[in-house]
């Protein structure tokens, strides 16, 4: 890839690089839900974020919450953000985090008013909040500026041999040429995690990768449960994938020969530039939400069995080289790489076309996922609430 | 297309279908890593993405694919053999 190479996205006041322009209504809790939806019907060219937590959350658990959630306010996608709680104080914190980028937010809490005055205050503010951003123009930015993340899902062997080379050579283009771009599935490097370890140029970032997968190791053994059927998920094994070890060579593909620049707690955002690892369940809606809280604009999906999953304020741009998944589910599916298990077409093509429809989906093409009104908005949970 | 199945590594002791192979003499494969062609006895019906074994495995070896162990034979494996949940498990998890 060419460090030239730009696209027509939205740079943001601290600089961030976004490709879509949302105005979102972020419930910092389960019973604001209602609030948030009342105003986005209300209001067009809004999106609620609704989601069932937030109450009685604590510890870590409280503070990735709160991560996760300013961090999607946070993500440059995101033009400006109402948040509406039931207390004050976890809805001024969340707001607080969100307007330290510079954009617009506004935060208001039920308890004491009601759902009725709430949606009305809120309403009148996103009103003038769609206004600013529908005005702000798109402009030419380098591509390298926006940050990408990328996960598998249903995989298949076909996603280890043609899809996940064919984002492994995109991201060593991407990553080489400067740009920003984060992997992560911490179950899912079972088999291969020495192969990443060794990938990960900077001592202290290797110790952090070595620490987060050795704890997702132990909340897994100490279950002493059978996970066939669960990692390998009945779909991977309906599409020939055998054991964990496979599954986990076909993912670490992804990457290509990359070296690893940094790793990354959940919904970690990055403090420099290059191949980042983070922390992420294995499951497509929570890590790409995780993916979004740490700043990535734009996911690319790889699925051999066909995962639909999309993303509200991301386009989640779906590969696929199976080509009966192709056949059968053409409408998720945004590029065919089939024809590299054939022969038909090489690695370098592959990435060539992946890095065409990365830019007309940054500059405003829908994906598939968008089209379809995917929209899986998923917090990740540490532990039980108190 | 020349060939069924397709080898990650030259050590790899499994190849993966690329369409739905039939049971039949002399199918043809590919090693992805360096181009070589061969043919193989298949001896089970190998569905799209499903794997096959390129040479006999003794219950209990490892299997071999992207040059690394992705498990163990669980029972004895033909050369040609669909290989599966059903005669491989994981080493981890296990």
């Amino acid at each position: 890839m060419s460090a030239g190479r730009t696209f027509l996205g939205y740079r943001r006041a601290n600089g961030d690089v976004g490709c879509r322009n949302h105005v979102v209504i972020l419930p910092i809790d389960d019973i604001s839900n209602a609030a948030a939806e009342a105003v986005a019907r209300v209001v067009q060219g809004t999106m609620a974020l609704p989601h069932p937590y937030g109450r009685l959350q604590f510890g870590p658990d409280l503070e990735l919450h709160f991560r996760t959630l300013i961090g999607t306010g946070a993500n440059p996608n995101v033009a400006a953000a109402v948040v509406i709680g039931i207390e004050p104080n976890w809805t001024r914190r969340v707001a607080e985090g969100i307007a330290a980028t510079g954009k617009p937010v506004a935060a208001f809490s039920i308890e004491g008013k009601g759902d009725l005055k709430i949606i009305e205050e809120a309403s009148r503010v996103a009103v003038q909040m769609v206004g600013d951003a529908t005005a702000i123009q798109r402009e030419h930015i380098p591509l390298t500026d926006m940050v990408i993340s990328t996960k598998c899902g249903e995989s298949d062997t076909t996603s280890g041999l043609g899809s996940n080379p064919t984002i492994g050579r995109f991201a060593e283009r991407f990553a080489g040429a400067g740009g920003t771009f984060f992997f992560g599935e911490t179950s899912e490097l079972t088999g291969g995690e020495h192969i990443v370890a060794d990938r990960i140029t900077d001592p202290l970032q290797r110790e952090k990768f070595q620490r987060l997968f050795d704890e997702h190791q132990r909340i897994i053994l100490e279950q002493e449960a059978n996970l066939l059927g669960s990692q390998p998920t009945e779909g991977n094994i309906a599409g020939g994938l055998t054991t964990i070890e496979e599954k986990a060579l076909g993912n670490i593909q992804k990457i290509g020969q990359a070296k690893i620049d940094g790793v990354l707690e959940m919904a970690e955002a990055p403090t420099r530039r290059g191949l980042h690892f983070m922390d992420t369940s294995s499951a497509a809606a929570e890590s790409v939400t995780l993916f979004a809280a740490g700043g990535a604009a734009l996911h690319l999906f790889t699925t051999g069995q066909g995962n639909i999953i999309g993303n509200p304020i991301v386009p989640v741009l779906k590969l696929t080289a199976n080509p009966k998944t192709v056949r059968t589910m053409s409408e998720h599916i945004d590029l065919d790489v089939s024809p590299l298990i054939t022969a038909d077409m090489t690695l370098d093509q592959a990435a060539d076309a992946t890095e065409d429809i990365v830019v007309s989906t940054a500059s405003g093409r829908w994906c598939a996922a968008e089209i379809l009104g995917h929209k899986e908005f998923v917090l990740t949970r540490l532990h039980r609430t108190a | 297309m020349a060939h069924s199945f397709l080898v990650h590594a030259p050590d790899d002791v499994v190849g993966v279908a690329v369409q739905d192979i039939e049971p039949g003499p002399g199918v043809p494969g590919k090693i992805q890593s360096n181009g070589d062609e061969f043919t193989l006895d298949v001896v089970d019906p190998v569905p799209l993405g499903h794997k096959v074994a390129l040479r006999p495995l003794a219950s209990g070896e490892q299997v071999i694919k992207y040059g690394i162990a992705i498990g163990r034979a669980t029972r004895d494996i033909r050369a040609g053999e669909h290989v599966h949940v059903h005669n491989v498990k994981g080493e981890r998890w296990a």
